[in-house]
């Protein structure tokens, strides 16, 4: 290896997190970025899964996107379609993409084109869909395909046009570091962050060339939808730590996500390969009416926040949403974030929390130390019913399963001629 | 009826657990109860009392585990509510100081980045593992668990040595840095004498004695019990002699082991040879029959301590008056047995040695089942043996053997004396001369009533200053009709008296012992005599109360809350190490 220690190799992939800046530079047609949504194929969130192993909301955003791309027009042939194996599977992060939830994502949808200046990579992300009956947590009716298709008509290209008309594209550092000292924390609660975009689109959107009711439609969109920066959190934070993963060393964790049937994990040692466990059902707080039996378990591409540091890494940035998850007070919320300082290298000065003594946001989970001390990263939630196209049900926190991190570990001892 | 109930993420230390365990033995209705963290090593335990559930499988190393087997469902409210309460009141002082613990090497470094020592109390298998790394800290290891391999022992003492580093321990119970008492320790004036010693309750003894004297000890280093065996060469303590001869606040030092491998003897009295300081030894179990120039041989803990002090004052070394008044009691022809049950280890030894010596005895000295002395009746036993406390606190902590000891001792019509040590200091039990006296008061009854006079001897190691409070607790067991002795050394010397024995003591002459001396005094460590010469920092990976114990005394202390690295995996443990110590070539 080209780093004498582990530690060595480590602080080099922090480094190139720390160093990495993220761009929103487009708004496209997925099909047109990545190649491999040409065909009968659709992206899934979490480490690769077969279709019948899905859970049943994984499978109602699929029917869903068959409606959406007209290669169905009723769920029983889409379901036909599935059954017969007629649609490939590829994992959103196997194509440099992330999705909440189910992750689902076809060739015809709008996604989010963010660069990493620093080291030329490019990740892709869909764009959030506000709340209620929405894809990403299965539902598939006709008001959410209507949806899909004003995002793929009016929307993303209303975005397309704001973002070419800023010089370099949107900086989404500036965006994450205002809003943390706002309270957000990028998973459960990006409202600052929604604003914030908001605020320096709203100068463009006036401008550019589109018909006033439509203006006025992404505008009410765009002010309506408080989660509307997960989906770009999400996109920075896949396109820092894939510049981070071409270390091809050491132990810091470069993805964590999950398909509702496993949970995987990447080190930075161990390249592509995937590190896996059973997932496990969050726990947390459940809308009236909701408890744990409805709950879906563990799904989606959206702790890639928490790889890089925000999410339940940053609890005590967010006290509003720390009794919403489930945490209790702000006490837990500083335990939590303080905890996850035992597992982490160091911290990410760009991103300072003012509610944590202005201490940066954790930076770079070493699988090592999650195997050694057994703490495990907390991941903020939002909580699917298991039935698809029910929609959210709660929100909580929820834990990877060790078991994932032990086997990179044991992977990578072996790689580096540890004898078993 | 056996019922589980499985704590997920409560860690709790082994000693908390059992000291829950007895108290939940005594709730109406549990016929028994066992408590313990879910470990793979544990769950085989529960398995072997039979008490093994399905519930079990689930519990992992982070988990505490209870298995009640109790008479009816109504007692499980019981036990609940106890467990509860048992386990918030421990939660209340936690949370005091949250900022203040640490759960990785890294972040206690960082709390402590002045820290000095380290304070290892966690299980054995452990140990070395943690050793290690407070080694690569740069941090003087006290090792107090018991059961590190001896391999492990000379290969972390040889890595100290030659980081300029002192390991005390493993297996070492006592301590005292700058006047900080570590571990389970008592409270002893400060002064000009510094021990170092391979025995915890000798070193207890000599240096509570010091105190009673009017004298007092500095330094208290332990080296663990093998440290003067022939595979580790006595690494800690030639180290320790080395600096404390340099050490400014130390005027007499006092050496205590057990017998020492020849080679090893050779060499520590050699280097003694060469020390300008006075120094007084103990090699226990020995009678020896002459001393050095300035090297002063003792027979028993309490003569090791009056010539240190009489050493320090400036005074002529004369003969021990070791006359001991003999309490005026009639026993009957039949009885004639000695039994001696204590908690301190080389007290127990020093009984027996002194025993074998009054009655001439031949045999009978052993290491066998906690036995020290078994002959013709006569008994003294190490409660302290491994063989007592497997699974089960300390004597010092728990009275439960001592209290069925003293029953049957008591109702053997043979036995004239039993005798008893009360260990005071930190760590010890808050007041075991209470627990202790009613049993002793009923035997002497059950005795008298049958006709006979029961004696019962005893010695309170401790002094004024610790928690417990000597006199108090000499009061109650005189309360209770225990004679009670100025030491142990006494305290035998008073049971061979009632039986109409003595101990000879010949007054020693001075001999000189020609050696070639060519050698020079080796230098000591920079980082040793600062620890022997500052309060100490303790990174306290462990136990808590020991922490609170430095701190309350004017130590610096952080808190390693310590779980075992990857839930106890070893597999796993030995991928961390590899991944921890790779280097690429």
């Amino acid at each position: 290896m080209n780093y004498k220690t582990i530690d060595e190799a480590n602080q080099a992939v922090i480094d190139k997190i720390v160093a990495g800046s993220p761009f929103l530079l487009d708004v496209v047609p997925a099909k047109s970025v990545i190649k491999e949504l040409n065909g009968k194929v659709l992206l899934h969130a979490g480490p690769p899964i077969k279709y019948e192993n899905m859970t049943d909301p994984m499978k109602g955003s699929c029917v869903g996107a068959l409606l959406f791309e007209e290669w169905a027009t009723t769920e029983e042939e889409a379901r036909a379609m599935l059954d017969r194996g007629e649609v490939s599977f590829t994992p959103c992060h196997h194509v440099d993409a992330v999705g909440p939830m189910g992750g689902i994502t076809s060739g015809n949808m709008p996604v989010l084109v963010v660069e990493n200046k620093t080291d030329g990579n490019r990740a892709y992300c869909t764009l959030n869909e506000g709340i209620g009956a929405v894809l990403r947590f299965g539902a598939y009716n006709e008001e959410v395909v209507t949806r899909l298709r004003w995002m793929r008509d009016i929307l993303g290209p209303a975005l397309s046009k704001v973002l070419n008309k800023m010089d370099e594209g949107m900086n989404l550092n500036v965006i994450i570091a205002k809003s943390i000292a706002m309270g957000d924390e990028f998973h459960q609660r990006n409202i600052a962050a929604s604003l914030n975009f908001l605020k320096e689109v709203v100068p463009y959107m006036s401008e550019i060339d589109m018909n006033e009711k439509d203006r006025q439609d992404v505008l009410v969109f765009l002010a309506d939808t408080d989660q509307f920066f997960l989906n770009p959190m999400m996109a920075a934070a896949k396109v820092v730590m894939d510049g981070a993963r071409m270390i091809e060393e050491g132990t810091i964790v470069t993805a964590m996500t999950r398909n509702g049937e496993n949970f995987g994990i990447r080190i930075s040692g161990m390249g592509d390969e995937w590190f896996t466990g059973p997932v496990n059902t969050p726990k947390g707080l459940y809308f009236s009416g909701f408890s744990e039996e409805d709950a879906n378990p563990d799904i989606g591409d959206s702790s890639i926040t928490e790889t890089f540091g925000v999410g339940g890494m940053a609890m005590v940035a967010a006290p509003a949403v720390t009794r919403f998850v489930g945490t209790g007070g702000f006490g837990d919320a500083l335990k939590t974030s303080n905890d996850m300082m035992e597992i982490t290298v160091s911290h990410n000065t760009n991103f300072p929390i003012p509610t944590w003594d202005f201490k940066g946001i954790v930076l770079g989970i070493d699988a090592r130390k999650v195997v050694s001390t057994g703490i495990l990263p907390v991941i903020n939630t939002g909580i699917a019913n298991k039935v698809a196209g029910r929609g959210q049900i709660g929100a909580g926190t929820v834990n990877p399963p060790i078991e994932a991190f032990e086997k990179a570990v044991t992977a990578y001892a072996k790689k580096l001629g540890m004898e078993m | 009826m056996l019922h589980t109930i499985i704590k997920e993420n409560s860690y709790q230390d082994s000693i908390v657990l059992m000291l829950l365990t007895n108290k939940l033995n005594t709730i109406e209705g549990v016929k028994k109860v066992s408590i313990m963290m879910g470990t793979p090593a544990n769950k085989d335990l529960f398995e072997g009392s039979g008490l093994k559930t399905p519930e079990l499988a689930s519990a992992s190393a982070n988990d505490m585990a209870l298995v009640v087997d109790a008479e009816n469902d109504g007692v499980m409210d019981a036990v609940l509510t106890e467990v509860d309460e048992f386990l918030a009141s421990q939660a209340t002082t936690d949370s005091e100081d949250t900022n203040e613990s640490a759960r990785t090497w890294s972040t206690a470094m960082k709390l402590g980045k002045d820290a000095n020592v380290a304070l290892i109390s966690v299980p054995g298998t452990y140990a070395a593992l943690e050793t290690e790394k407070a080694l690569d800290e740069g941090l003087n290891p006290f090792i107090f668990s018991d059961n590190v391999s001896i391999e492990d022992e000379v290969r972390l003492k040889k890595k100290a040595n030659e980081k300029g580093l002192i390991m005390m321990g493993p297996d070492c119970g006592t301590g005292i840095i700058n006047g900080v008492p570590m571990a389970f320790t008592n409270i002893v004036r400060p002064g000009r004498i510094s021990i170092v010693g391979a025995s915890g309750t000798g070193i207890q003894e000599v240096s509570t004695i010091i105190d009673k004297l009017g004298a007092g000890v500095t330094n208290a280093i332990g080296t663990g019990g093998r440290d003067l065996s022939e595979e580790v060469g006595g690494i800690t303590m030639l180290d320790t002699i080395v600096a404390l001869e340099e050490d400014p606040n130390t005027d007499v030092i006092v050496v205590i082991s057990k017998p020492p491998a020849k080679s090893v003897r050779d060499k520590v009295l050699g280097l003694l040879r060469q020390v300008s300081k006075p120094v007084v030894t103990i090699f226990l179990g020995e009678k020896p029959t002459y001393h050095e120039k300035d090297l002063y041989h003792a027979y028993t803990l309490e003569e090791t301590a009056k010539l240190a002090v009489a050493l320090l004052n400036g005074e002529e070394i004369k003969a021990l008056d070791e006359t001991v008044e003999i309490p005026a009691v009639e026993l009957k022809p039949e009885q004639t047995l000695i039994k001696g049950y204590y908690s301190g280890g080389t007290l127990a030894n020093e009984a027996g040695m002194l025993i074998a010596d009054g009655l001439n005895l031949e045999e009978g000295l052993t290491h066998e089942d906690g036995f020290i002395l078994n002959s013709a009746g006569h008994e003294i036993i190490d409660l302290g043996d491994d063989m007592y406390t497997q699974g089960k606190p300390h004597p010092m902590i728990d009275p439960e053997k001592r209290i069925e000891m003293i029953q049957t001792a008591g109702d053997n019509p043979e036995t004239a004396v039993i005798l008893l040590d009360v260990v005071l200091g930190y760590g010890a039990h808050d007041d075991m001369a209470t627990e202790l006296a009613p049993a002793i008061k009923e035997a002497k009854e059950n005795a008298k009533k049958d006709g006979r006079e029961l004696l019962v001897l005893g010695t309170v190691v401790g002094t004024s200053a610790d928690p417990q409070n000597l006199v108090r607790q000499q009061q109650i067991l005189e309360e209770a009709g225990v004679i009670v002795c100025s030491s142990n050394n006494k305290a035998v010397r008073t049971a061979l008296g009632l039986l109409g024995h003595t101990v000879k003591d010949e007054e020693k002459g001075f001999k000189v012992v020609e050696e070639a001396t060519n050698a020079s005094l080796p230098k000591a460590s920079q980082a040793v005599l600062d620890l022997l010469n500052t309060k100490p920092y303790v990174i306290n990976v462990g136990l808590k109360s020991f922490a609170e114990a430095i701190e309350e005394n004017q130590g610096k202390a952080v808190q390693f809350d310590w779980r075992p690295s990857a839930g106890g995996d070893v597999k796993l443990q030995k991928v961390l190490y590899f991944l921890d110590n790779y280097v690429a070539k």
